[in-house]
């Protein structure tokens, strides 16, 4: 039997048929589709009479659904709060590592200007000895002014 | 005097309530079957299809004071059934990361249930074919299709019914079943 032949397709039928008449009757005025669209009822009639009728687990159903929604919620909490524990410590991580990198470079800059400043003092203290070594060193042509100079001094 | 008076109102707002009560359970025993057989047929999923009928119950319930009796109370209850499953698809396709499985039964197993004891085996396996190819058409069916579907074959609804339920003039319902009967022809003549 051949379903789409049997029943052909009514779009092309003339639309003016009684508007009243129940499309219903239209459709299904073929016996074959008629028989398979009765049998589809009595299934879903004989399927829905059967689990309506089933014996009921609901106290088991809301007791696994409660169960889950707790398992649920905290396993959601622990999940917030390890991630918000780990947010935590990762920004105090940081903090931390912020504050010694400061605290090094402090120091570095401390060392810097220790040097600095014994590099000032020991050019300052070469310059005062070469000064003074320029000072005392008298060139012979010289000399006999600084002898009168030294028994002036004497006298 | 007063007192006597209060009194006398709040026996009758008693009464009236108890009464609402009366009608409603009654209303819950007649129709409670064919709420839960349509949602059943549209979801395939019974633990889905209980659920969306204790929801239908409770909403007509609680709106029961505002019901006016313009329609049957049938229609009443189809009406906030096909909303409330509405919704649920609409949810689902929203919230994709819910869970997407769903207990929906296959289509062998909706189109196991015949009435057994009618004509002979032959005619069973035959009947149980066809019954899963109309199911497979239905499956493939849009929503309005298939709600407009199921409440014409096997609710066996008016289509002046069907429209007062979904809010679709006449026209559109009829035209909706059509394409949904166009279907089931192609499915029940491909599946020859």
């Amino acid at each position: 039997m051949r379903f789409g032949a049997r029943f052909g397709d009514r779009r092309g039928e003339p639309a003016g048929r009684d508007e009243q008449a129940d499309a219903g009757a239209g459709e299904t005025e073929d016996l074959a589709l008629e028989q398979v669209l009765k049998d589809f009822r009595m299934s879903v009639c004989a399927w829905s009479e059967a689990a309506y009728n089933r014996p009921r687990t609901a106290a088991q159903v809301v007791r696994r659904r409660s169960w889950r929604l707790a398992a649920g919620w905290a396993l959601g909490l622990a999940l917030a709060a390890g991630g918000v524990s780990g947010a935590v410590f990762e920004r105090h991580q940081r903090q931390q590592m912020a504050r010694a990198a400061a605290r090094q470079r402090l120091v570095q800059e401390r060392q810097r200007l220790v040097r600095e400043q014994q590099a000032r003092e020991e050019e300052e203290d070469l310059l005062a000895k070469v000064d003074s070594d320029v000072s005392r060193e008298v060139p012979s042509a010289m000399e006999p002014l600084a002898q009168l100079m030294a028994e002036d001094e004497r006298k | 005097m007063e007192p006597m008076i209060r009194a006398t109102a709040e026996e009758i707002a008693a009464r009236e309530l108890a009464t609402a009560n009366e009608e409603f359970s009654r209303v819950v025993e007649r129709h409670r079957p064919q709420v839960f057989r349509f949602l059943l047929a549209s979801t395939r999923d019974l633990d889905l299809a209980e659920t969306l009928t204790q929801e239908c119950f409770l909403k007509a319930h609680r709106n029961w004071s505002s019901f006016r009796g313009e329609s049957s109370a049938m229609t009443w209850l189809m009406r906030i059934a096909i909303n409330l499953q509405k919704d649920h698809w609409r949810n689902r396709r929203m919230q994709f990361w819910r869970q997407t499985r769903t207990n929906a039964v296959d289509l062998d197993e909706a189109s196991e249930w015949l009435p057994s004891g009618e004509g002979s085996v032959e005619r069973q396996l035959l009947a149980r074919e066809r019954v899963g190819q109309v199911w497979e058409a239905v499956k493939g069916l849009s929503e309005r299709q298939r709600t407009v579907f199921l409440l014409r074959y096997v609710e066996e609804q008016e289509l002046s019914e069907i429209a007062r339920e979904t809010g679709l003039s006449e026209g559109t319902v009829k035209a909706h079943l059509s394409r949904a009967l166009t279907r089931v022809r192609a499915e029940l003549g491909g599946g020859r």
